[in-house]
């Protein structure tokens, strides 16, 4: 019997991946041009979770921004709060009290921990491997409750304020802390067993989605993706801010710049966000956690309650606003996904004139069509959850 | 406030007459650089071996409505990776002509970034390969983070777009009519309780 020979379609093929496919978490889409399984084009499409973060911020007064910080990348809103605080301070030309700077520190680096458990966790459970990723869910879930204990919400933290904290760090706090971490090694030393050696996750990940270091400097990505390619740039080391440069830590360098070198330098970061923590709860100063100036801060409600100059500043603040002088400031923090910056306008009132966050996701979006040329649909969903996209901060 | 900042001098050195104006605020140097030859002048900026800022880190605009001559300033981040030094470099843009060089060809971070200017600024960039809207719609209409843009617009309803060879829900287009028709009858009622 003759088998028929049948031309395969030989054409390009357009494929809408998205807005709201499982491996598209954060709502995002992409229009595909495939040859066979092969990635030929790709026209990223953002902006799905659009709400006007800079617009808002022009409503309110500058203290009413910190919740909507929360809401950019919603999985280590802490960072977020605190490069907002710091643009702000910076433009009021004031410097937080050193307990302050320690705890922005360690909420800093606890946030970032939890950052790249979600990203690594998830991306490993869209590769098929859930039991790897249950296990970074777990140990996410330790810190949340941590950051739960320590400002009562588990996302929308709202825990920095212009000038300081909203309070002391909760009585048993480093003990919490050293638990979770205790936890947190033993469950990440497993996740290393099933998966830095695994057969099929270096399959998937290896060479898939490399970008050289030129076009990475290019394109400018930072962060876990930059670092991936060989490029020592850590906001924390080149431009340190609060107390980072009194930490001993390194910066781990990918060689490949490929999914693969991605997901390890993530995974040793969480190691030395570990290390940082510990090193500043063991040198934690004692003192007040926010700057002695009713101009900026909120007086406490005792004095508030209690006498009529507390009962004005408190006024003051709340009605008009901290009065920022005119002038504008880039605050640039290590966030999860690389250089977080807030540039802050101020026309010399309790508002802003104009808040621009810098989005590491939204900017890594923009050299997903670089990653992806070449590689197949299949790869789309690594390289993706590599990135770490997330959608409140990419579309803000 | 002025502040003594060697980095400015050796700016001023080797862009010469590109430079308005230099001054350092917070630690934070900022040059406002003619918009005429701007790529020639980012490129001295990348290139130079002195000054080498290699990193675009952030691109944007403000809207200095009623505050300013020229209205809008586009506000460029630059980084050197090796020095890790930044600049601030400015650049007015009129109202009436809002158009720059595009930097494009220099990095291709400019790329998303200056699509979110036009999108949210309505300021053009000159040779920029595919300047669409990004974060918005195509039928948007104005652009939101002019200062003369109300917070509490409202935009038109827009016609489904079908894409070519995508299925299109026939209900979801009637829908669209019933609103209109309501609409419709809304403005004829209220014109002839006008009469």
């Amino acid at each position: 019997m003759k088998a028929e020979v049948k031309e395969l379609p030989q054409d390009v093929m357009e494929l809408q991946m998205g807005p709201s496919h499982p491996a598209t978490h954060g709502t995002i889409k992409f229009n595909l041009k495939l040859e066979g399984e092969k990635v030929l084009d790709c026209d990223t499409e953002v902006g799905y979770l659009h709400r006007g973060f800079d617009k808002m911020s022009e409503q309110g007064t500058w203290a009413q921004v910190i919740p909507y910080t929360d809401r950019l990348n919603y999985v280590s809103p802490l960072i977020n709060n605190v490069g907002y605080a710091l643009a702000v301070e910076k433009l009021l030309g004031v410097q937080t009290t050193p307990r302050c700077q320690f705890i922005r520190v360690v909420v800093s680096e606890i946030s970032r921990i939890t950052d790249h458990l979600t990203c690594c966790g998830m991306a490993c459970s869209e590769l098929g491997a859930v039991t790897a990723a249950f296990y970074m869910i777990e140990a996410r879930e330790l810190l949340t409750r941590i950051i739960e204990t320590l400002t009562g919400a588990r996302l929308t933290v709202s825990y920095v304020r212009i000038g300081g904290l909203k309070h002391d760090l909760p009585a048993g706090f480093a003990e919490q802390v050293h638990a979770a971490f205790a936890t947190t090694r033993r469950l990440l030393e497993d996740c290393d067993k099933l998966l830095s050696r695994n057969r099929i996750f270096i399959d998937r990940m290896s060479n898939v989605g490399v970008i050289s270091k030129e076009t990475a400097v290019s394109y400018g990505l930072a962060g876990p993706i930059l670092r991936s390619t060989g490029v020592s740039y850590d906001v924390r080391k080149s431009q340190p801010y609060l107390v980072y440069d009194q930490m001993d830590f390194t910066v781990p360098l990918g060689t490949h710049g490929d999914n693969y070198d991605r997901f390890i330098v993530r995974i040793e970061e969480i190691e030395q966000s570990i290390r940082i923590v510990e090193q500043a709860l063991a040198k934690m100063p004692t003192g007040p956690v926010s700057i002695e100036d009713p101009r900026i801060v909120l007086p406490e409600k005792e004095k508030v309650y209690n006498s009529i100059e507390g009962l004005m500043h408190h006024f003051k603040i709340i009605m008009e606003g901290v009065q920022v002088p005119p002038g504008e400031a880039y605050q640039a923090v290590e966030g999860g996904n690389g250089e977080l910056g807030f540039y802050v306008v101020s026309d010399g009132g309790g508002k802003p004139y104009r808040v621009r966050v810098r989005p590491p996701c939204f900017i890594a979006m923009g050299a997903f069509r670089e990653m992806i040329r070449g590689y197949t649909v299949a790869d789309i969903v690594p390289t993706f959850g590599m990135i770490n996209m997330i959608g409140g901060e990419c579309d803000r | 406030m002025a502040e003594d900042r060697p980095q400015l001098d050796t700016i001023r050195e080797k862009l010469g007459a590109a430079v308005l104006d230099a001054h350092a605020f917070r630690g934070d140097d900022t040059i406002l650089v003619r918009s005429e030859g701007l790529l020639e002048t980012f490129r001295v900026l990348r290139d130079d071996t002195a000054l080498a800022f290699d990193f675009l880190s952030d691109l944007t605009a403000v809207d200095y409505l009623g505050k300013k001559n020229p209205r809008f300033e586009v506000v460029y981040h630059l980084l050197s990776l090796g020095g890790h030094r930044r600049l601030r470099v400015k650049v007015s843009v009129p109202e009436d002509s809002p158009e720059v060089d595009s930097l494009t060809p220099l990095w291709r971070a400019a790329d998303w970034m200056e699509r979110e200017v036009w999108d949210m600024f309505g300021i053009r960039f000159r040779g920029h390969p595919d300047l669409r809207r990004i974060l918005l719609y195509e039928e948007f209409r104005g652009y939101p983070l002019r200062k003369d843009y109300p917070v509490n617009q409202r935009q038109p309803l827009v016609p489904e777009r079908p894409l070519a060879g995508t299925f299109v829900d026939a209900r979801s287009n009637n829908k669209l009519m019933q609103l209109q028709q309501q609409l419709q009858q809304k403005k004829a009622a209220a014109e002839s309780s006008k009469r």
